[in-house]
């Protein structure tokens, strides 16, 4: 096992922290267009590259949907590249993100959750990100700055790992996490270099062209092969398989990244994929995603001052969803409070509805409500939160109905 | 040929042929037939032909590759001396 290594502390917002990461990766291309709340992201790594503290090419584009294009462009011809964006931003990539995933390249971008417009909003909710999770990326939602840092670097090593070759998102809230300044540690730059090295291409077999030689999955003229070309009805159901085989992979890079993570920084967030808080002796959770469970291990304190026995678990890994996990975890409550920071109009929360299928039919399944709150940025004060773990508390005793709450709304 | 699973086949959407083992033209309804007495080699069908389907070497009378050919008719249109008929 190898030694924690001596790191230095700053104080960083979340998006800051998000460009330290950015800077030390050692990566080739960045490509973003400024959109609060990520704007601070592009704007440091873009004052480091003026500073020539690092050696990438930053390419300024007109739009998001060109910011990724170029991503997926620079990816395909072998460099590590990343991006960062927010709502609107991220919808305006929509067609993109289906593309990068199909392509099996192995980009990073940070999505500073923000609210999609209309009204136009610029504070923090997970609809944006919410919204692409059924893209093919890979989905780590982090709870403050530091894991957005640790989170960034861990997400290209997930992402290249040749079992996996799919986009990683990284997520944080918006402003919450963004704008808010924290201590954050920083590893050396080359223990990232080292721990990620440089990006190794994936090579691959096509017997009919090249016969038994193994060819690098880019574009090389010396061994020419088309990207993204027609995929009708006779082959793309087998290229999807294949994404959803990737996907299914992920779980094991995903977990060891983390573990191999945790050995140098001394940092880990539960096992990767969840991070349960006081839940051994637990009658009732409260699950959520993102810096809202910051607020719910405060809560869990004041909660277990008074003698009641709850705990909170924050999901971290939102996909590939961990749903055997969960499965098993959340079968051991009584009730399960989901909190949604977002939702799918006409349906629940996201988070609800996943968790559902995740533990349809398990034996023991707890019962579930799904509490949507905090949209476009409306407060989660510990005195709300609170009150969500007593309504938990108290459907413990008189049942789940309804199990659809909305709440932090007039 | 019978079709490949998704363990035979590269990642990402690669193709795994050559791109001219890709007979683009088999779903076509209508073919060009270039009738020989009364084509003028003038290579009109051959400049025209959006997929690059027609065979010409300049000096005898063309020959469409029905592997690549989708039947647009677009050469029987051109053809100035109606040489060329879409048969089914």
């Amino acid at each position: 096992m190898q030694k924690v290594v001596k790191q230095r502390m700053m104080a960083l917002n979340g998006d800051e922290a998000v460009a330290w990461a950015v800077k030390q990766s050692d990566v080739d291309v960045v490509s973003a267009y400024p959109i609060t709340p990520q704007t601070i992201i592009v704007e440091r790594i873009s004052d480091f590259v003026h500073e020539g503290e690092v050696d990438l090419e930053f390419i300024k584009v007109e739009s998001e949907h060109s910011a990724l294009s170029a991503c997926v462009g620079a990816a395909a011809a072998g460099a590590r590249a990343f991006t960062a964006t927010a709502a609107n931003g991220l919808q305006l990539m929509f067609e993109i993100l289906y593309i990068t995933a199909s392509l099996r390249m192995p980009v990073v971008m940070a999505v500073v959750n923000r609210a999609p417009s209309g009204p136009i909003n610029i504070h923090c909710d997970h609809n944006d990100s919410m919204g692409a999770r059924d893209a093919g990326w890979i989905q780590i939602y982090c709870e403050d700055a530091q894991e957005a840092y640790d989170s960034t670097i861990q997400a290209f090593k997930i992402s290249e790992d040749p079992e996996v070759l799919l986009p990683t998102m990284v997520t944080l809230d918006g402003f919450l996490i963004s704008h808010t300044l924290q201590n954050v540690s920083l590893l050396p730059e080359e223990v990232v270099h080292e721990f990620l090295g440089t990006r190794k291409v994936q090579r691959i077999k096509v017997p009919e062209i090249f016969g038994d030689k193994e060819v690098p999955l880019m574009l090389n003229p010396k061994y020419p092969l088309t990207f993204g070309p027609l995929d009708l009805f006779d082959y793309y159901f087998e290229h999807k398989r294949q994404q959803i085989e990737a996907m299914e992979r992920a779980y094991k890079v995903i977990e060891r990244v983390h573990k191999e993570y945790a050995e140098i920084s001394g940092r880990s967030y539960g096992n990767g994929f969840i991070e349960p808080y006081k839940t051994d002796d637990a009658d009732v959770v409260v699950v959520g995603l993102g810096s809202t469970m910051g607020t719910a291990k405060a809560v869990v304190d004041e909660l277990r001052g008074e003698g009641k026995k709850v705990g909170s678990i924050r999901i971290r890994v939102f996909r590939p969803f961990p749903r055997e996990l969960l499965r098993k975890v959340l079968s051991e409550f009584d009730a399960v409070g989901v909190l949604d920071r977002g939702i799918s109009f006409g349906h629940f929360g996201q988070v609800y509805s996943d968790l559902c299928a995740a533990l349809y039919g398990a034996k023991d399944a707890p019962m579930m409500i799904d509490f949507v709150y905090g949209l476009g940025g409306r407060d989660m004060p510990q005195k709300l939160l609170k009150k969500i773990f007593e309504e938990v508390l108290e459907a413990k005793v008189k049942g789940p109905e309804p199990v659809f709450r909305i709440r932090g709304v007039r | 040929m019978s079709k490949r699973g998704w363990r035979e086949i590269p990642i990402a959407g690669i193709p795994f042929l050559k791109s001219t083992e890709y007979h683009t033209g088999d779903w076509k309804v209508f073919r060009p037939v270039i009738d020989g007495e009364k084509c003028i080699k003038c290579g009109n069908c051959w400049v025209f032909c959006p997929d690059s389907a027609i065979e010409w070497d300049g000096d005898s009378v063309p020959e469409p590759n029905y592997d690549y050919c989708k039947g647009c008719g677009i050469c029987a249109e051109e053809c100035p001396v109606n040489a060329i008929e879409m048969v089914r």
